[in-house]
């Protein structure tokens, strides 16, 4: 019988199979940030316990609220970061090198095709765009992981969704993954990988797939997963050029953790983009989704591009091709936070952030910024936020608020008129 | 092993998310102790009535409890309110980890189960004892007494009786 993709990952990691289907399996990499890795620290430390497995395949960066507002994030910075300082985690972005987690440390070269990754973060289903396990897990898991190198996990399911058909100008893999969220619902995918598959995701670059897969999680998915392909390759190309000797090589080494084609699959779903419009959430819930023109003309009072699901440079291309020349409406304030500082300094390189400045954005630091609302760009009771983030909970942003989920076209363009709007890339 | 009996929370709702449990301005805290008077804050702002939290021990709920953010302060709130079981029709995966994780329960019932304690006991004053070794619950009010059996898997527990995932990895890897 064939394998799917996560089948294949869990079955070169095994290491004990302590009852059922229950396997744990040993990591490639831990993930850490400053919110959920003090307290994992902390308890390491009172039980006597301060080691860790690997500092070499540990990773952290203070991302959540960055530069420290308070004595609380202050003192949580501090632990992460003197932690990292003692056990010589070489791997430790701190403020002028800090950026949002799902976005540096891919960028960064650390994620590859087979790798198993855990991190405190229920987004760290991202990585999955390289073909990689990665799922997020809770402190208790996160310690764990970081003293031992392992983690439990059931025996992969996986669903398959297969994405196909033309996509129209002026729609991305945000709309998408925001249509099958609507489709499936916020517990679709509960205890299941989702593999992505069809010409759709083949032709996406490794950006729109960590869009796609970013937002697995709210479909209950432990980890949305890509094929690793030519494009993965060319990615992680020049991280891994001294331990290849061609291309070619990498790409039949990767091949490895390809799904075969009599894997089994708990579902397979196809999506047809044809036909697909800009979508985005109305609710409380991500899988409130409706398409962008039957809302549009709602006010908005904050525009927000970022965060570890839209806060890449090919959507900041995006939106500043569409604020281009044009002011944001008076009665609306924006807000740009560019992912890491590459993204940053290659926006400034091509003029990207000057468009967003002339527009009247605000233009932030790398930080997970206002996505949950516990730093920057709080909204006051009764606002509502046009958001490029993954999450729309009631209260995310701030008590009262309301956060409808779009792409950073959408986004953009509603920052120009103060209401929901379709993007112009769409109707031309 | 901690405590798994005592007076009931009726959370009748589905989909409740761990920023609903606990709202992500709180993780700003380092200690558990912190989190306690902020447990399901942000649930009442739908207009959604919470009972008295103070001396409940075990909260019954609907479908996908605990979806969204990885937080553990989710349990964490729970249990520094003297809350270690929680028990629903169904969780979202990192929530229901998370919990035996720490040493709790996240157990699951049938659907007609979970109908029949809320029509049953939803909005008095109930009680449950929890027999571990045996699996049982009974859950009573004045006038109202039902036993039920539930099962967990064998690894998880392993994971109650060791009081959590890093007693239990410290002693096997």
């Amino acid at each position: 019988m064939g394998k799917t993709i996560a089948e294949k990952i869990f079955d070169s990691h095994l290491v004990d199979n302590p009852s059922g289907n229950i396997n744990v399996i040993k990591l490639d990499a831990v993930f850490c940030h400053e919110i959920t890795t003090p307290v994992a620290i902390n308890d390491l430390v009172s039980r006597g316990m301060d080691k860790v497995f690997d500092p070499t395949k540990i990773k952290a960066v203070i991302d959540h609220v960055t530069p420290a507002k308070d004595s609380k994030t202050a003192i949580q910075g501090k632990i992460l970061r003197d932690w990292a300082r003692r056990h010589d985690i070489k791997d430790f972005f701190d403020i002028g090198n800090n950026g949002v987690c799902h976005a540096i440390f891919p960028e960064k070269g650390f994620v590859r095709p087979g790798y198993t990754i855990i991190m405190g973060d229920s987004h760290t289903c991202t990585h999955g765009a390289f073909g990689a396990f990665a799922a997020g897990v809770g402190t208790t898991d996160l310690e764990v992981g970081i003293l031992k190198g392992v983690c439990a996990f059931h025996y992969p399911e996986s669903m398959k969704i297969e994405i196909k058909g033309t996509l129209p100008k002026g729609v991305y893999s945000k709309d998408i993954i925001l249509k099958i969220i609507g489709e499936i619902g916020v517990n679709g995918a509960t205890n299941k990988v989702i593999e992505f598959s069809g010409n759709i995701v083949d032709e996406m670059t490794m950006e729109a797939r960590m869009t796609l897969c970013n937002m697995a999680v709210e479909a209950g998915a432990t980890c949305g997963i890509c094929s690793p392909d030519e494009t993965t390759v060319e990615y992680l190309w020049k991280f891994i050029d001294k331990e290849y000797s061609s291309k070619e090589d990498v790409l039949s080494d990767f091949k490895k953790f390809t799904p075969d084609t009599d894997a089994v699959y708990t579902d397979t779903i196809t999506i047809d983009v044809n036909d697909l419009v800009p979508q985005l959430t109305y609710g409380f819930k991500p899988d409130h989704v409706k398409a962008v023109k039957e809302m549009e003309g709602e006010k908005v009072d904050q525009v927000y591009i970022g965060s570890c699901t839209n806060g890449r440079i090919e959507d900041l291309r995006v939106a500043a091709e569409i604020l281009k020349g044009h002011k944001i409406d008076e009665s609306v304030r924006a807000i740009v936070s560019p992912a890491t500082p590459a993204i940053y300094s290659q926006a400034l390189e091509e003029g990207i952030i000057k468009i967003f400045m002339d527009a009247g954005y605000c233009v932030t630091n790398p930080t997970c910024g206002a996505c949950l609302g516990m730093s920057n760009g709080v909204l006051a009771e009764g606002e509502v936020c046009a958001s490029t983030t993954n999450r729309n909970f009631n209260g995310r942003m701030g008590k009262g608020g309301m956060v409808h989920l779009m792409s950073p076209a959408t986004a953009a363009a509603s920052s120009i008129t103060g209401k929901i709007t379709n993007s112009t890339l769409w109707e031309n | 092993m901690k405590n798994f009996s005592g007076k009931a929370l009726f959370l009748d709702r589905s989909d409740i998310n761990t920023d609903e449990i606990i709202p992500a301005k709180y993780l700003t805290e380092i200690t558990k102790d912190a989190l306690k008077p902020h447990l399901l804050e942000d649930l009442k702002m739908d207009g959604f009535a919470v009972e008295d939290i103070k001396d409940k021990n075990v909260v019954f709920t609907r479908e996908n409890f605990g979806c969204g953010s990885s937080r553990e302060h989710a349990p964490w709130a729970f249990e520094v309110n003297g809350i270690n079981l929680v028990i629903a029709e169904n969780y979202a995966r990192i929530f229901k980890q998370n919990m035996f994780n720490c040493g709790m329960m996240a157990v699951e019932l049938s659907k007609d189960d979970i109908d029949n304690i809320f029509d049953t006991f939803k909005g008095k004053d109930t009680e449950v004892v929890t027999d571990f070794d045996n699996k049982t619950f009974v859950i009573k009010s004045s006038g109202d007494n039902l036993e039920l059996s539930f099962s967990i898997s064998e690894y998880d527990n392993e994971l109650v009786k060791a009081d959590g995932w890093v007693g239990y990895a410290n002693t096997n890897y």
